[in-house]
């Protein structure tokens, strides 16, 4: 009995079969990243999209909000998270203006963030700069790592 | 405006598919834009957030001009991602002008992250009422 030993597509020389080639590596490099344990896009689908990250220190809430003025949001800090709400106004054209295009959009918005570790609410920091939103949330004690040292029994 | 109290929605960033090969690593976004015309100028504001005014390359040639915004990485070099919803890269755009516009007068302002750019149009291309006589 005859078994074939290499799979038949490499033996036909058919352009489709790249095609199918490039998909099947498209989804390995999608299921690698949903194995990477980070959440990547798409998140919660709340307005504003946000970016969570840590260090030893400080956790870092980042968000883009591009012409919004620090005293149009409003930002509070709970034990474990933060919210932020706020609302972005575009000055209207004016008289007699005919749009081309118009995909920015004003609107109110208002959203809560969970992290994962206890916060020190007293010395949250928010800046804006540029059309990002930064909140430097520094980890409460009792979140932060802590280094151990082994002692060697004699 | 009515509709301004409406609630906003997320959007995921709109990567693009270039029209020009990219030559540099990293990633393009297409920024969201208005743009409006009256009789003597075409206003384009557009939402490029973490590019800063001298990062910023605005250019115009015959009659395209392209808007060009890079971005630096926001985090530091320790952070460790918890939660990744939108990413950062360099925003680039191509707009088609049909209208005659007067380059000396091109006037761009940068804020929070939004361009305004006014580009107004030559003398030439700004419509002249012409009143028709009755015969």
């Amino acid at each position: 009995m005859a078994i074939l030993r290499t799979p038949v597509w490499q033996a036909i020389n058919w352009p489709g079969f790249s095609e199918l080639e490039r998909m099947r590596s498209d989804l390995d490099k999608l299921f690698r990243g949903l194995a990477e344990g980070v959440l990547t896009e798409p998140g919660a689908g709340v307005f504003p999209l946000t970016n969570v990250t840590e260090d030893k220190e400080n956790y870092y809430v980042r968000a883009e909000l591009p012409g919004i003025k620090a005293e149009d949001l409003d930002i509070s800090v709970t034990g474990d998270g933060l919210s932020i709400s706020g609302e972005r106004k575009i000055a209207p054209a004016g008289q007699g203006a005919r749009y081309h295009r118009k995909e920015r959009e004003a609107g109110t918005f208002s959203r809560k963030i969970t992290l994962p570790g206890q916060i020190d609410v007293e010395k949250a920091e928010a800046s804006c700069s540029n059309g990002i939103l930064t909140v430097l949330l520094p980890k409460a004690e009792a979140t932060k790592p802590k280094q151990i040292s082994v002692k060697t029994a004699d | 405006m009515t509709d301004q109290a409406r609630t906003l929605e997320a959007k995921d960033k709109q990567e693009v598919g270039s029209p020009v090969e990219q030559t540099r690593a990293g990633l393009t976004f297409t920024p969201a834009v208005d743009i409006f015309e009256t009789d003597e100028a075409i206003t384009l504001m557009a939402d490029m957030p973490g590019v800063k005014a001298e990062d910023l390359d605005i250019d115009l040639r015959r009659d395209t001009l392209t808007l060009t915004g890079e971005t630096k990485t926001l985090e530091g070099p320790d952070e460790a991602p918890v939660l990744r919803e939108f990413r950062t890269g360099r925003y680039v755009r191509q707009f088609a002008l049909s209208d005659v516009i007067d380059q000396s007068r091109i006037e761009a302002e940068m804020s929070d992250g939004v361009l305004k750019l006014v580009l107004p149009k030559a003398q030439k291309a700004v419509p002249r009422k012409i009143s028709v006589k009755a015969g």
